[in-house]
């Protein structure tokens, strides 16, 4: 099978180094990875070109890059499902962390953040002798989350890092996850109430968007979104309610419950609270940007018609929780 | 100067677990990789660890004396003892790290079957156990503070004498040079498995620690002992758990026969790798598989089962040979996984070089012999890690630093880089010598051997070498230029498949993983002992050196 790898490129031992694209022509096997193809590339066409590999099956989370935009690990993307409509498979370093040289970024950031989240286990009681009793199926959850091999595809694609480096990110956030939710960490219930604290913190578990990148990138089934919002269950069952973020989901649900959609003029005042008045005039440029563009909701809130079965509804829900 | 009491090279289960007892023991300690820890090969044992659990009523001589014949009694049986003593303590103390093993009905942790074993004494997380130890154990490096130098790569060692007084490290993100002072060094750098080819081993097993060992003076032995598992999948090798056979799978030839009714009526597809693996090759050699593959079929197993055990593996089966075990049988062929021989130490992990340790797959204690039993890897990383770990640091507590010239040992290591980086354009490359070297390694070092392969082998080594001392590097760039990186690894790779093969010569009989079709029988009155490997003046200097016999007496070894 004939290939065109397209590649993105950046030396930094020349001067004023700048990133370039590279396009190499080759035939593989129609079984190729991407990984095999930019192996062959290395060994055969131009051995000045680095990248990160090792296990070729998926496990040491080396070789996570962009493929045609996407994070993905290059191990585990075929050759012949990547090419473009011209033949070609275009490859970039991962996003968000810095890149060092072709296809290699600097992971100090990823793993700064991983440490942040206190990154191991801390029971509070005594030891056993033996093991500790835990069901399974209790450590078949946690394993779904220890599946995560680091590989930081999750925040290549993250879209709030991107923006804002200074967000724990997926991976961090997952990491955490997977301490709160194991029933030997913390106190004799299991509670991890301290870390819960932490990761309410600015930057923490509030600030995703709930944009779903992170869950499509991972190619472990890990989800990390979705520990995200169990972590932000958490935090809330434990009484962590008195931040932003936990106020702003309360708020949502109480307004959705009230007239079957969302006030969105309310919605950021109760947020931040009624006499909080320099978070609330922080909205101000905000509210006139709206305006002038037309998007300002409607200054009277109307409920949906039969406002009642989804009040019902919230009754329901409530009730079996 | 960077210097540390105890300095550790490679960042696996075994080097971590040894950089965490060396600072537990008071040791100014540093662990130096050349890759981040949490990407080392570990990461790959997808089966369990094996333990005897008394509470469960297995007992550790049973656990020891199946290790034993598993090794067909070139295992050196104080070591064995040793570990599966230990194996209940350490197998605890990971569960109270955080592993999330699998458990029972009560919540206890549960077992899974493994080859070669009539018990079920594995431990396991689905499958991707060595994933799961590894990931603990770097939380735990986390906590315990050890100085980390990651994307290191050793290029020398300093010595005085024979003394070990430190190493020259390449930083691979900067290319700089460093000199680190070391009162001992723990060589933790796993296998040699790329020098075959294709082998189950990540790309970055190229036994550096064995070479750098090797060339200080070190004794390699049982280096002919290579596994090959017996269920690699076809096209790409990568591994396919014994797990699934743990779980029930059979083995099909192309008829549908289970066949290794034939070579194990009692054991079955559970009888010992070598066995399982050499049955295979006879099958496929008879032809009866089909493209050099035989079957193995999980589709009996259920859905339910193969999601909560096997998915891994299952993934690995769709992505990379189109083949779903839930719905059909996915072809398989034995593939070189592991290697029995290395760098030979004594039960605290000492070698015969003064302040060199070595513990994991580069090392050989011996626990595994002649063939290692499927999830007692994973154990010999933990318990011969921490105690290399703890020896080292107590040993390092009685010693001072060595001196040595810093600058001039960095120039003079400098100087040779920049005369490989300076080599003119030849049109050879690296790769292409180790294609050579893997090709001719997996055709005459395989499942089968003879005389005539191997000394084929033997004889293409040198051509290999002298290719080698020519190789140009094409990256002349000092940031990540991992193809100086792999040119240097190449030298490791050279060396021991020379050694894998002169021991190989030198073994005039069958045992274990060694079976040579010119010598088909044990022969435990000229063989029952281990072949060593030195560096001498000409090259490869083999010896012998008795196994040791505690309670078990060597026997007709049938499964």
């Amino acid at each position: 099978m004939d290939v065109k790898v397209k590649i993105r490129r950046y030396d930094p031992d020349i001067e004023s180094p700048v990133s370039y694209w590279e396009e190499f022509s080759l035939a593989v096997p129609e079984t190729a990875t991407v990984l095999d193809a930019l192996i062959q590339i290395r060994e055969d066409m131009d051995g000045t070109l680095s990248l990160r590999c090792s296990c070729r099956s998926a496990i040491c989370g080396s070789c996570a890059m962009r493929v045609n935009g996407h994070a993905v690990l290059a191990c585990q993307t075929k050759a012949s499902e990547s090419l473009d409509s011209e033949g070609i498979i275009t490859v970039e370093p991962a996003g968000v962390m810095p890149v060092m040289k072709d296809l290699v970024v600097n992971f100090d950031p990823f793993w700064e953040k991983i440490r942040t989240v206190e990154p191991y286990l801390q029971p509070q009681g005594p030891e056993p002798e033996g093991e500790y009793i835990a069901s399974n199926e209790s450590m078949l959850h946690l394993s779904g989350v220890t599946a995560c091999i680091m590989c930081g595809a999750c925040v290549s694609d993250c879209t709030v890092l991107e923006v804002d480096p200074t967000f724990l990110g997926p991976a961090a956030l997952a990491k955490a996850y997977r301490f709160t939710a194991d029933p030997r960490d913390g106190n004799a219930e299991g509670v991890s109430q301290r870390r819960l604290e932490q990761l309410s913190m600015p930057s923490g578990m509030w600030d995703c968007t709930r944009c779903n990148e992170c869950v499509q990138a991972c190619p472990k089934g890990v989800a990390p979104m979705d520990r995200i919002m169990s972590l932000r269950e958490q935090a809330m069952d434990v009484g962590l309610g008195n931040n932003n973020g936990a106020r702003h989901a309360e708020a949502f649900t109480e307004l959705v419950a009230h007239s079957g959609r969302l006030d969105e003029l309310r919605l950021p005042v109760k947020t931040v609270g009624m006499f909080n008045i320099p978070a609330l005039l922080s909205f101000v440029p905000i509210g006139l940007r709206a305006m002038t563009h037309g998007k300002l909701p409607p200054l009277m809130h109307k409920s949906v018609a039969n406002v009642q079965n989804i009040r019902r509804l919230f009754n329901k829900v409530n009730q079996s929780r | 100067m960077l210097e540390h009491d105890v300095l550790i090279i490679g960042a696996g289960l075994a080097g971590m677990r040894a950089a965490i007892a060396a600072k537990a023991g008071g040791a100014n300690t540093a662990i130096l990789s050349k890759v981040h820890p949490v990407r080392s090969h570990s990461n790959a044992a997808q089966g369990g660890i094996n333990a005897a659990l008394t509470d469960r009523g297995d007992r550790w001589e049973d656990h020891a004396y199946d290790t034993v014949k598993g090794s067909d009694f070139l295992g050196d049986q104080d070591a064995i003892e040793v570990m599966c003593r230990a194996a209940g303590k350490s197998l605890i103390d990971m569960e109270h790290m955080g592993v999330t093993f699998s458990r029972d009905d009560e919540g206890k942790l549960g077992t899974r079957n493994f080859g070669g074993q009539p018990i079920a004494r594995t431990f396991f997380v689905g499958d991707f156990t060595g994933q799961a130890l590894l990931h603990v154990m770097f939380e735990q490096l986390v906590k315990s503070g050890v100085q980390s130098y990651e994307e290191w790569f050793v290029t020398s060692l300093i010595q005085d004498g024979e003394q070990i007084a430190g190493v020259l490290a390449l930083e691979i993100r900067t290319g700089v040079l460093h000199a680190i002072r070391a009162k001992t060094v723990i060589f933790c750098t796993g296998g040699c498995g790329r020098l075959f080819e294709p082998s189950t081993n990540a790309l970055i097993v190229t036994g550096d620690g064995m070479g750098l060992a090797y060339n200080a003076g070190a004794q390699l032995m049982d280096m002919e002992m290579v596994q090959y598992h017996p269920t690699t999948l076809a096209g790409s090798g990568v591994l396919i758990s014994e797990a699934a056979r743990g779980e029930g799978a059979y083995l099909r030839d192309k008829d549908g026969n289970r066949f290794m009714e034939k070579y194990a009526p009692n054991m079955m597809e559970l009888a010992s790798r070598d066995v399982v693996s050499r049955s295979e090759q006879t099958e496929i050699n008879a032809g009866n598989g089909v493209n050099g593959c035989v079957y193995l079929d999980c589709t009996h197993l259920g859905e339910a089962l193969i999601m909560e055990k096997l998915s891994q593996i299952r993934e690995l089966g769709i992505d990379l040979a189109g083949a779903d075990m839930i719905k059909e049988p996915i072809p398989i062929r034995p593939g070189m996984h592991y290697i029995m021989g290395g760098i030979k130490t004594d039960i605290d992990g000492r070698t015969n070089v003064p302040g060199v340790y070595a513990a994991g797959e580069c090392a050989n204690v011996s626990v595994h012999g002649g063939n290692r039993l499927g999830a007692n890897s994973l154990l010999d990383t933990i318990v011969f890690g921490e105690r290399s770990g703890r020896h080292a640091a107590e040993a390092a507590s009685g010693m001072d630093f060595i001196e040595f010239n810093e600058s001039a040992v960095v120039r003079q290591e400098e100087s040779r880089i920049q005369q490989m980086l300076d080599r003119p354009e030849n049109g050879d490359r690296w790769g292409s010598i180790r294609q050579d070297l893997g090709d001719s390694m997996n055709k005459n070092l395989a499942v089968y051997r003879d005389q005539a392969g191997m000394q084929e082998t033997l004889n293409l080594i040198p051509g290999l070498k002298s290719r080698y001392a020519g190789v140009p590097v094409q990256n002349k760039g000092r940031v990540f230029n991992t193809d100086l990186v792999f040119a240097l690894e190449l030298g490791y790779m050279l060396d021991c498949g020379e050694a894998i093969t002169a021991s190989a010569l030198e073994r005039k009989e069958s045992r274990g993983a060694q079976a040579r079709t010119d010598f088909p029988s044990r022969d435990d009155d000229n063989w029952l002992k281990h072949i060593t490997v030195t560096k001498g003046e000409q090259g490869v200097e083999l010896g012998t050196l008795p196994v040791t016999i505690t309670k078990w007496t060597p026997e007709e070894r049938k499964y």
